[in-house]
Parts: structure tokens; C-alpha cells; sequence
């Protein structure tokens, strides 16, 4: 590494995660470049969702180090951590909205809560935020619960976008999917973080979805990362694991934990 | 003798897994406390809270206060009459009711409904990821969720337990004149004859327990909560059974720290 290349926005290094016996994450390293996209590929239970939480504080890992912008967030204190926070954006596996308030308020949730707009300026805001993910305002109204499993994930990227984050974590926005909403999500996400020249850090199980988002994609398995390359190269890795991952079949290093 | 050894060890696991949750119980108040007093503030929220937690539970605090002061005024009435003590039953009642059955049955009410709701509510929000989504929203969950939710509770059960009180002494005086044939005007002499104000003050302060106790159970159950439906499932059934429980407990410790001589 030469001294004019600038830190990468996400450092990790020697992440290591157990939940009791279990080992998820061990000693897991990644570098995500500021301004690029990156997705992680994995099975099932491989970790990923356990990655992005312990990159936003949630989860609190066993050991390593995870660097913000040059700087070591696992060991800031609440309030710059809170500062850090501020700047990402989380869509969750789930889509996780809030379901005792109106769509209008998940989206503005953050802006209202950061104090940056008032509750009375957050309606025609929000409505805003909804049209660039393609959603009408008659849906401000609505409460998450009576919309599709599609418009809830496309409200939870407008809550994501909405404070403008220089990073966005998306965890498996296209899955439960058809595939036709699937590329509206993924267009909808390139688009975005575009628009917002934010670093976007997604998990994906969907190998055109992952084709769509990325500039590179990273394979992880048993905790750590076994390949990392350009989304281009990812048909003909020539690492086995990413083969068996690409064309899904059953023979291959992956072994799954099935009981037959 | 190995099943033996294997009964006792389990019996110790029990003991010491109870333990570990009592003082996670504790460091869960502790922290929830120090979020009280330190902003941001939701009084929003608190205000959905109170409405929620007080004037939502209030008929069903107010048909069982009723309905106990009638049958203590029956009861006492059958009881003393064996001794001739048939006057003091307006003295047995309104004391029972302030002291005791006021605070007791309205806070084992609540716990039943509210206890109950907070735990399904947080437990969901924590098994659907919202709590975290709250965290990276900059919102801290402990402020958001669980302050307006034990600040509520412990404010609002005082009110109710006010009302059972009042409800309580009236289902007494019902049945003591419109059955026993009691003349209304001694009725109400004999019930204020021999209430003190620590009376209701301590069925008060025992409400305000309650009510923390009640929304605290909830608040932990909900917030650890993990493991789908069946674990908020689980969450539920705890909260209720343990804040019942704890009711009964700080009820007699209430009791001795202000009765016992
Ligand atoms: N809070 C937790 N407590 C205990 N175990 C956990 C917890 N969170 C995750 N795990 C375990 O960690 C492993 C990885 O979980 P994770 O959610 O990261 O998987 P994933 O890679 O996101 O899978 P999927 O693609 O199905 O979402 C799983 O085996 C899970 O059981
Ligand atoms: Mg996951």
C-alpha cells in the first residue's frame, strides 16, 4: 500500500464473534474503498447480518478492530459513536419499520430525531424522500403493516436515504422478492447511493442482484472472508467456494448444515 | 445417589440462573433510572403512555375494586356477626381496601393487561430488528421505549389505586345499606371514624411500586426477549408471572416498613 492512497471509509480487522460455543465471525479482515459499492456473499447462517451489526455497534465483538474514516469506533465513547451513527444509513434484513407509526414518520424518524426538521415540516419531507424510491404520497398515510413486502422494503431505503448518510449498509434488500421488484430495488439503490456518492456495503444472496449493486464482491464463510474481487470476475473466480456459491450446487467445500 | 447428585445440581442451576436474572433485572432499573432523568425527553410518548397504561385500565380496575368491597362488606358482615362485631364492618372495609385490596387487585389487574402488552409490544420490536433500527435512527431505545413506559406506570397507578379505593369503600356501603340494612349516615361516620392518612398513603405508595414493578418486567422481558413469536410469547408469560409476583412481595415488604411495630 502506497502512502497516497487515501484510508479506505471501512477498515476491518481480526473481527472475531461467538455466541457461546459458536463461532460467527473469526478473525474476519475487509477494506471497503470510500465511494465504492461492495457486496458480501455467503450462505445461510455464514455471518453477514452479524458483520453489519457489529460495523453499526450494535453487537459487540469478541476482538478486532473496525475504523470509520481512519477512526477506531469500537473504542469511542456513547456520544462520538452516536456522532459516527449519524452519518450511516441501515436497511435491515426485515425492513424492521416501526409499525405503530405511519410511513411518513419511519422515513423522517432520523431527520426528527437528530432535531434537523421539525414534525411539522416531516410530511411534505417525507413525501419527497418517497418519490425518489417510487412511491406515491397517498402511501405517507399508510401504516407499514397494509403495505407489500415490496413497498416496506422500498420505505425502509427512504428511511435509510432520508438523512443523507455517506455510508449505507443494506442487508438482503431484494430477498422475498419477485424478481422483477428485486431489479426495482437494486436500480433504486444504485441510483441512490449514487446520487448521494455514499460507500454502500450490501448482503445479498441473489447472485444477479449482487451483478447489479457491486463493484466488488466479497465471499465469507465459517467468519471469514475466503474471496474478494470485481463483481465482473465473480463467474469465473476460479475460487472454489465462490464457484459452488455462483452456480448453487450441492458438491463443493460448502458444506451446509443439513441433517439428512 | 447419581440422580440424586443430578437433582441437587439442578436445583443449583435454577437457584443460580434465577439469580443471574434477578441482577439483570437490577442493572436493567438501574440503567432505565438513569435514562429518566437525563434528556432527550418523549413527552409525547409518555402522555400515549399514561392514557394508555391509566385510562384504558380503568374499568377494569374500577368492576373489581367494586365488586371486592361488596363481598368484604358480606363477608364481614357473616363473620364478625358470630361476636357481635356486626359494627365494624364499615371499618374493616374502607381499612382493607386503602391498605390492602386497593393497590394489590389493581396492580395485579394491570400487570395482567399492561404487563402483558409492553412485553409483546418490545418483544416484537426487538425479534423484527426495530430497536436496532431505533439505535441507528439516533434514537436510544432505553429513552424511547422504556422511560415513557415505567415513568407512566408508576405515575398512573397511584390514580387508579385512588379510584379503587373510592369504588371500593362505595360497593361496601352498597351492600351494607341497600342488604344489610345498615342507616347510611353511620355507615360513612363508621368509615371515617378510624382511617388515618397513612392508610391511603401507604396503598399509594405501594401503587407506585407496583406500577414501576409492572412496566419494569415488562420493559426487560420485551427487551430480551429473542427467538421469534415463541420467544415474545415466552416474554409475555413472564412478565405478567413474575410482576405478579413481585407485587405479592414488595406488598408485605411495603406493609412491615410501614406497619410493623
Ligand atoms: N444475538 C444472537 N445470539 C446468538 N446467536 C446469534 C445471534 N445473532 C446471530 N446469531 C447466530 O449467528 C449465526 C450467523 O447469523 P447471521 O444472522 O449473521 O446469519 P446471516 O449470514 O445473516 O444469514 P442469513 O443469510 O440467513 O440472514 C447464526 O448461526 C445465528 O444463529
Ligand atoms: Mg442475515
Amino acid at each position: 500500500m502506497t502512502s497516497v492512497e487515501p484510508p479506505p471509509k471501512i477498515r476491518i480487522r481480526g473481527l472475531s464473534k461467538a455466541f457461546g460455543p459458536k463461532v460467527v465471525l473469526d478473525k474476519l479482515d475487509l477494506d471497503v474503498p470510500a465511494g465504492s459499492s461492495i457486496v458480501v456473499i455467503g450462505g445461510s447462517g455464514s455471518g453477514k447480518s452479524v458483520l453489519i451489526k457489529c460495523i453499526l455497534g450494535l453487537i459487540t465483538p469478541d476482538a478486532g478492530t473496525i475504523e470509520i474514516d481512519g477512526r477506531d469506533v469500537l473504542s469511542m465513547g456513547r456520544a462520538e459513536r452516536d456522532a459516527v451513527n449519524g452519518h450511516i444509513g441501515m436497511l435491515f434484513q426485515g425492513a424492521a419499520l416501526f409499525d405503530s407509526l405511519p410511513v411518513w414518520e419511519n422515513v423522517c424518524f432520523g431527520l426528527i430525531a437528530k432535531r434537523r426538521i421539525s414534525r411539522r415540516e416531516a410530511k411534505p419531507r417525507a413525501v419527497e424522500i418517497l418519490a425518489q424510491v417510487g412511491l406515491g404520497a397517498d402511501v405517507a398515510e399508510l401504516s407499514p403493516s397494509e403495505l407489500s413486502g415490496g413497498m416496506q422494503k422500498r420505505v425502509a431505503l427512504a428511511r435509510a436515504i432520508a438523512a443523507q448518510p455517506d455510508i449505507v449498509f443494506f442487508d438482503e434488500p431484494t430477498t422475498g422478492l419477485d424478481p422483477i421488484m428485486g431489479a426495482i430495488i437494486d436500480d433504486l439503490i444504485v441510483a441512490q447511493v449514487k446520487r448521494l456518492g455514499a460507500t454502500a456495503f450490501s448482503i445479498t444472496h441473489d447472485m444477479a442482484s449482487a451483478q447489479r449493486i457491486a463493484d466488488t464482491v466479497a465471499m465469507i464463510h465459517k467468519g471469514s472472508i475466503v474471496w474478494k474481487g470485481p463483481a465482473a470476475a465473480i463467474r469465473d473466480s476460479g475460487n472454489p467456494y465462490v464457484d459452488q456459491f455462483v452456480t448453487g450446487s450441492t458438491e463443493g467445500p460448502i458444506r451446509m448444515e443439513v441433517r439428512r | 445417589m447419581g440422580a440424586v447428585l443430578g437433582f441437587i445440581g439442578s436445583i443449583g442451576a435454577g437457584l443460580f440462573s434465577v439469580l443471574a436474572t434477578a441482577g439483570q433485572v437490577v442493572l436493567f432499573a438501574v440503567s432505565a433510572l438513569g435514562h429518566c432523568v437525563r434528556p432527550p425527553f418523549y413527552p409525547r410518548l409518555l402522555g400515549r403512555q399514561m392514557l394508555e397504561i391509566g385510562y384504558f385500565s380503568l374499568p377494569v380496575v374500577a368492576l373489581t375494586a367494586i365488586f371486592s368491597g361488596m363481598v368484604l362488606a358480606l363477608q364481614s358482615y357473616t363473620g364478625f356477626a358470630r361476636f357481635s362485631a356486626e359494627g365494624a364492618v364499615a371499618t374493616v372495609v374502607v381499612l382493607s381496601i386503602t391498605r390492602e385490596l386497593g393497590p394489590v387487585l389493581a396492580g395485579l389487574m394491570v400487570a395482567g393487561r399492561i404487563g402483558a402488552a409492553i412485553a409483546a409490544e418490545i418483544g416484537t420490536m426487538r425479534v423484527t430488528d426495530q430497536i436496532d433500527a431505533l439505535t441507528t435512527l439516533s434514537t436510544n431505545p432505553m429513552k424511547y421505549l422504556v422511560v415513557p413506559r415505567l415513568v407512566a406506570a408508576t405515575l398512573v397507578l397511584p390514580m387508579l389505586v385512588v379510584v379503587a379505593d373510592i369504588l371500593g369503600v362505595m360497593g361496601g356501603f352498597i351492600v351494607g345499606v341497600f342488604k344489610l340494612d345498615f342507616n347510611a349516615g353511620a355507615y360513612m361516620t363508621r368509615t371515617w371514624e378510624f382511617l388515618k392518612f397513612e392508610d391511603v398513603f401507604s396503598g399509594l405508595v405501594k401503587a407506585a411500586v407496583f406500577g414501576f414493578v409492572i412496566a419494569l418486567m415488562g420493559c426487560f422481558q420485551g427487551y430480551h426477549s429473542k427467538g421469534g413469536a415463541q420467544g415474545v410469547g415466552a416474554a409475555t408469560t413472564n412478565a405478567v408471572v413474575s410482576a405478579s409476583i413481585l407485587i405479592l412481595v414488595f406488598n408485605y415488604v411495603i406493609t412491615e416498613l410501614f406497619f410493623a411495630r
